[in-house]
C-alpha cells in the first residue's frame, strides 16, 4: 500500500513533538507510524456511534480544597537542579533578537 | 538465621521482636547486591550509607516503640520514576541523568514513615515504555531465573531485584502491565491496584489515567502489608479516591468456597481437559493470542487447584479483548506526548546547547529520548493533531468505555477474572526491541485492566520446561483487591503444600 505517512506530515508532527529527527530516524519514524496506525485503524470495525468517550474510568469532578499555603519558600530547592541560573532566576537562551 | 530466605512481614517481625536488627538486614542486602549486581544490574542507583543511616535512626525507634508497623526496618527498592527527595531520579532517561527531585513521592513518604529503609533505584524502560526493561539508557536488566533472558518491563529493575533477593520488597508503576508482567517473568507477586488507590503524586506520568504505583512482593502477604501502607489518602493526586477499605491484610484469609471465578475463553482457547482425543497439531493452531502451550497448561492447572479448593470456575466469554492493545497505544502515547513536554531543559535534566530557545528544546529532547520515547511521542503528537483527534484519540476513548462496560457485565457475573499475565515467559535479551507491534502484542492480558481502571494480580504458578516462572494473574472489578488477595493468598498457601508434598 502506499505509504501513509509522507515526508511533510513527518515534519509537522515533528513540530509538536518539539523533536529534531535525523534523516534515518524520519525514515523510521514514517515506517513506524504507518504500522502503527494501520494497526489502530482495527478499532474502526467497532460501531461506537452513540457511546461517550471515558477519558476517566470514575466521573470525574472537580477536586476543591482550601486555599491556604501549607508549604513553605521552595525556591531554593526548585531552582537545586536548573541547568543555568541568575539570581533567584532560570536562565534560557535568547527568545527574540 | 538466613535472613535473605524470610518474607518482608517475616523480616519485619524477626526485627520487632530483636532476633535481628535493620541494620543486619541492611547489610544482608548490600551483601547480596555485591554478589550478583555485577550480572544482574537491578539498579541505577543505590546509595548504602544513606541506608545504614536511616537503618541506625529507624532501629532505635523500634526499640524505643515508636515504629511498631510490619515493615519497619524492611529494605525496600524504589523504581526509578518514583521521586526521592536527594537521591538521583533518572527515569531511565538520558534526559533525567542529573535530575536530584526536592521531594518524595507521596508512597515513598509513606513507606519511610513506616519505616521501611530505601537503599536504591531500579532500572526500568525509559520513562516506563517498554515490556521487558531494554529501552533504558543505562543498560539492560538480567532475569535472576536465567541471564540470557529479561526481567520484562518497565518495573524489570524491582521484579529482578526481589527474587533475586536484592531488596525485601519494591514498587513500580503499571501502565499497561509495567508491574504484572516482570512480576510474572521473574517469579514474584505484583499487583497494580484500582486506579485511584495509591497517590501518583511524585510518580514520574507516563499516561496519567492509566498509572497505578503498585508493589512487587515476595509472597500475597507482603504485598497486601505494602498495600495497606501505600493506599493512605493523599490530597495531593487530585485523581485518588478516599477509600475505607484499605485493611487489606484482613483478606488474608484462606477460603475461596462458592468464589465465582471466570476465564475469558479468548484469552485461554479450550481447556485442555476438553481436548482428549483430538489431534494435538490441530489443537495448538487453536491456542488463543499466541498464548504458549506451557503457559496455558500451567493457568489451566491453578484453576483446577482453586476449584479444589471450592471456587466455582467457569468459562466465559469477554467481549472486545483483541480492541484493548489498539485503544491503549493510542491513549497511552497521547497522554506521553502530552506529559512529556516538560522536560525542556529549562528547569531541570539535561540541557542541549543551542541558538535560541526553540532550538534548544529540540536540540535537548533529541539528544535526551531514546528510540521508544520518541516513537510513543511521535504517534501521540500525531493522534492528537487537528484533523486527526476525532478519528483515533476520541475513537479510542469510546472503545475504552465499551470496555468498561464489557468488563461490568463480566463482574456481575463473577467475583475475578483467572487468566495468563503474559502470553510467554521471559523472552531472551534482544530479541522484543526489533518489531515493536510484536512486542506491544504481548501485552494483550494485562492492558485492559489498565484501561478499565481495575485492580490486577500476578502470582507465580510454576516453570516451564527452560526453568523460567509463569504467572497467573487475577483480575477483579474495581475496589475489590481483597476479593483478588483472598484468592491469591489461597491459591499461594495450597500451591506450597502442594510443592513441598512433592518434594
Amino acid at each position: 500500500m502506499a505509504e501513509r505517512i509522507d515526508d511533510e506530515t513527518i515534519a509537522y508532527v515533528s513540530i509538536l513533538a518539539k523533536l529534531e529527527l535525523s534523516s534515518e530516524e524520519k525514515e523510521q519514524a514514517k515506517k513506524d507510524m504507518g504500522r502503527m496506525l494501520d494497526y489502530i485503524d482495527k478499532l474502526n470495525e467497532l460501531d461506537t456511534e452513540g457511546v461517550e468517550p471515558m477519558s476517566h474510568v470514575f466521573p470525574a469532578q472537580n477536586v476543591f480544597r482550601e486555599d491556604v499555603v501549607t508549604n513553605g519558600d521552595g525556591s531554593e530547592s526548585t531552582l537545586m537542579n536548573v541547568p543555568a541560573r541568575k539570581d533567584n532566576m532560570f536562565v534560557v537562551p535568547k527568545t527574540f533578537e | 538465621m538466613e535472613l535473605l530466605s524470610l518474607s518482608a512481614v517475616e523480616l519485619g517481625a524477626a526485627i520487632r521482636e530483636g532476633r535481628t536488627t535493620a541494620v543486619e538486614a541492611v547489610e544482608a542486602v548490600f551483601a547480596r547486591i555485591e554478589k550478583l549486581e555485577g550480572t544482574l544490574h537491578c539498579y541505577i542507583t543505590l546509595d548504602k550509607k544513606r541506608a545504614l543511616d536511616n537503618a541506625v535512626r529507624v532501629q532505635k525507634k523500634i526499640e524505643a516503640k515508636e515504629l511498631q508497623g510490619p515493615l519497619a526496618g524492611v529494605p525496600v527498592a524504589m523504581k526509578d520514576n518514583l521521586s526521592t527527595e536527594g537521591m538521583l531520579t533518572t527515569c531511565a532517561s538520558k534526559i533525567l541523568k542529573n535530575y536530584i527531585p526536592s521531594y518524595s513521592a507521596q508512597a515513598v513518604l509513606q513507606l519511610e514513615k513506616a519505616g521501611a529503609i530505601l537503599i536504591g533505584k531500579t532500572n526500568m524502560d525509559e520513562f516506563a515504555m517498554g515490556s521487558t526493561t531494554e529501552t533504558s539508557a543505562y543498560g539492560v536488566t538480567r532475569n535472576p531465573h536465567n541471564p540470557e533472558h529479561v526481567p520484562g518491563g518497565s518495573s524489570g529493575g524491582s521484579a529482578a531485584a526481589v527474587a533475586a533477593g536484592e531488596c525485601f520488597f519494591a514498587l513500580g508503576s503499571d501502565t499497561g502491565g509495567s508491574v504484572r508482567q516482570p512480576a510474572s517473568y521473574c517469579g514474584v507477586v505484583g499487583m497494580k491496584p484500582t486506579y485511584g488507590t495509591v497517590s501518583r503524586y511524585g510518580l514520574v506520568a507516563y499516561g496519567s489515567s492509566l498509572d497505578q504505583i503498585g508493589p512487587l512482593c515476595k509472597n500475597v502477604e507482603d504485598c497486601a502489608a505494602v498495600m495497606e501502607i501505600i493506599a493512605a489518602f493523599d490530597e495531593k493526586d487530585s485523581t485518588q479516591i478516599a477509600r475505607k477499605d484499605t485493611d487489606f491484610t484482613s483478606a488474608l484469609i484462606r477460603d475461596v468456597k462458592g468464589m465465582r471465578i471466570g476465564i475469558p475463553r479468548a484469552y485461554m482457547g479450550e481447556n485442555p481437559q476438553a481436548r482428549m482425543g483430538k489431534n494435538p497439531e490441530i489443537y495448538r493452531e487453536k491456542s488463543a493470542q499466541g498464548l504458549d502451550t506451557e503457559v496455558r497448561d500451567a493457568v489451566w492447572k491453578a484453576a483446577e487447584l482453586l476449584r479444589s479448593q471450592g471456587a466455582v470456575v467457569e468459562e466465559f466469554d469477554l467481549d472486545l479483548v483483541e480492541y484493548a492493545i489498539p485503544a491503549y497505544y493510542t491513549i497511552a502515547s497521547a497522554e506521553a506526548s502530552s506529559n512529556l513536554e516538560r522536560f525542556d531543559g529549562v528547569k531541570y535534566g539535561l540541557r542541549a546547547q543551542a541558538q535560541g530557545l526553540h532550538q534548544m528544546y529540540k536540540k535537548t529532547r533529541s539528544q535526551g529520548f531514546g528510540p521508544e520515547v520518541k516513537r510513543r511521542i511521535m504517534l501521540g503528537s500525531y493522534v492528537l493533531s487537528s484533523g486527526y483527534y476525532d478519528a483515533y484519540y476520541l475513537k479510542a476513548l469510546r472503545v475504552k468505555a465499551m470496555l468498561k462496560q464489557a468488563f461490568d457485565r463480566a463482574f456481575a457475573a463473577y467475583d475475578c477474572i483467572l487468566g495468563p499475565v503474559a502470553p510467554s515467559t521471559a523472552p531472551k535479551l534482544g530479541e522484543s526491541l526489533s518489531d515493536p507491534i510484536k512486542m506491544y502484542l504481548g501485552d494483550i492480558y494485562t492492558i485492559a485492566v489498565n484501561l478499565a481502571g481495575l485492580p490486577g494480580i500476578s502470582i507465580p504458578c510454576g516453570m516451564d520446561g527452560k526453568g523460567l516462572p509463569i504467572g497467573l494473574q487475577l483480575i477483579g472489578d474495581c475496589f475489590q483487591e481483597k476479593k483478588l488477595l483472598r484468592a491469591a493468598y489461597t491459591y499461594e498457601q495450597r500451591r506450597n503444600e502442594l510443592l513441598v508434598g512433592e518434594g
